[in-house]
């Protein structure tokens, strides 16, 4: 192949991949009209699955991070087939469909689940409750921030922790005040992918959490709903998740960016 | 006083020796690969022996059930690349070793040890923006400020040029000589050996062979040993 046709192949592939990307996107606000649109604001659904969206997103990925980070630095500072099995594991979900993970988690925690059935017996129900879509969200959103933060733990100098031991730190504390800060952009951009696997989650909702307003109805959902109403309505719906969701994302890439200036 | 008696298996490289370092200055010289840094880690605690006894001022580090960790041995250690902190300047980088003292004592403390080493100028620099040599006096100011009973250095002056690396080692003799405490220096250059009291040579894990620069001069107990002596000065 010629240079030039080369070069015209790349530039063709680009254009072509980068418009398919950008024209969804792009119809959902380029078809909508204001009227439309503030209508679609106003809309019944929009404010309790807003809501619960931004708590229930943000609740897993405090909980995907917490965990997440200590598992990745157990895992990142171990070799082994224990440390290889755990790094697999953490990343099962990735591969599972949401609509899969849906039903093992209803299998697992339902009221006749593994878990769920003793859970129900206490007299604690999990299923069809705000906290299973938090639980939803924690498992098929978990192996985007683990992936990074092993990454992240391994790349960190061997030496820098010796010293730091070696300076009075305990390994705790050099953790914290070595591994974390050190890791800190890619933990952060991890974190970002995470939250935003976790805003989108529908399936693995859907089937162990259900679909109520105000309790189990996120903002995917509430899109889904909606639609089989009103366009209009789930069209707004759905530009304002995409302006919560770039909101969101550009706030975690400058905590990145500053984080990696410090 | 450090004591060492360790025997360790590292995949192929069968690791044993006994040393005893008073106030002086050990250089621990042998070719790549002998087991020279790992000695040092076998004694900071970051690698546990299979066997063996460490200890330091009549305290045991290592023994049979005894296994005290790096943060609590009080040995100093200054890695080949320095291993300064890339997230904190210079006097973080300093105090980071003196969380033990009130927040406050703690930045003067490490400020009066840059200027001990004459490096204040070094204090709220980026780490990533300093010379070799200023790495070297900031990473010594690091060790040094938690008044160690011991200093472990390991290839002190490798990721320097020749001109800076003979004013540091003249440097560097002055201040061991002040310090008066156990230091042990890993290096594969001859050069170094005019920093030693005594030279330890290393080959394939074990020391060869034992004793002050003159008596290895004058005996040398294997090839290794004869060549280190009789390479020609490269600086």
């Amino acid at each position: 192949m010629s240079r030039r046709a080369w070069n015209l192949v790349q530039i063709g592939a680009t254009a072509l991949l980068v418009t398919f990307l950008l024209l969804p996107v792009a119809a959902l606000a380029l078809t909508l009209g204001w009227r439309d649109f503030l209508a679609g604001i106003r809309h019944p659904l929009l404010a309790p699955a807003l809501r619960l969206s931004l708590t229930t997103s943000s609740s897993s990925l405090m909980l995907v991070v917490v965990l997440g980070s200590l598992v990745a630095w157990w895992v990142a500072r171990h070799r082994g087939p224990l440390a290889r099995a755990i790094e697999t594991v953490t990343q099962l979900p990735a591969v599972i469909p949401p609509a899969v993970a849906g039903v093992g988690l209803l299998l697992a925690f339902g009221r006749r689940g593994l878990v769920g059935a003793f859970l129900a017996r206490e007299g604690y129900g999990l299923a069809f409750t705000t906290p299973a879509v938090v639980l939803a969200e924690a498992f098929v959103s978990a192996p985007f921030f683990i992936q990074a933060a092993i990454a992240a733990f391994r790349r960190v100098d061997e030496n820098l922790l010796i010293v730091a031991r070696t300076l009075g730190a305990t390994p705790f504390r050099t953790f914290v005040r070595v591994a974390l800060p050190l890791s800190a952009p890619t933990l952060i951009a991890g974190a970002a992918m995470s939250w935003a696997r976790s805003l989108g989650e529908f399936g693995a909702t859907l089937l162990f959490a259900g679909n109520l307003t105000g309790r189990t109805q996120t903002l995917p959902l509430a899109v889904y709903t909606a639609m089989e109403t009103d366009l209009r309505a789930a069209q707004a719906l759905a530009l304002i998740m995409v302006v919560v969701a770039f909101a969101v994302l550009l706030v975690l890439r400058r905590m990145a960016r500053e984080a990696l200036g410090a | 006083m450090l004591e060492a008696r360790v025997a360790k298996r590292l995949g192929t490289l069968d690791l044993a020796f006994e040393l005893s370092v008073g106030k002086e200055t050990l250089v621990v010289a042998g070719p790549n690969g002998a087991g020279k840094s790992s000695m040092l880690r076998l004694l900071l605690g970051s690698i546990r022996p299979d066997n063996g006894r460490i200890a330091l001022d009549g305290r045991t580090l290592y023994a049979e059930r005894i296994d005290v960790p790096p943060e609590e041995r009080h040995i100093g250690y200054v890695p080949q690349d320095y291993a300064l902190f890339p997230h904190l300047d210079g006097i973080g980088n300093v105090a980071f070793g003196l969380a033990h003292l009130p927040r406050r004592e703690r930045r003067a403390h490490a400020a009066a040890w840059l200027e001990r080493l004459a490096a204040s100028h070094l204090a709220h620099r980026r780490i990533d923006a300093l010379s070799g040599g200023e790495r070297q006096r900031l990473a010594l100011a690091r060790a040094l400020a938690r008044e160690p009973r011991a200093l472990l250095l390991d290839e002190p002056f490798a990721s320097l040029d020749p001109s800076a690396r003979r004013e540091l080692r003249a440097n560097l003799r002055t201040s061991l000589q002040q310090w008066r405490l156990p230091a042990l220096i890993v290096s594969h250059d001859p050069q170094d050996a005019m920093l030693a009291d005594r030279v330890a040579v290393v080959e394939g894990g074990r020391i060869v062979q034992q004793g002050t620069p003159e008596e290895l001069r004058r005996a040398p107990a294997s090839p290794f040993v004869a060549a280190f002596h009789q390479r020609p000065p490269i600086d």
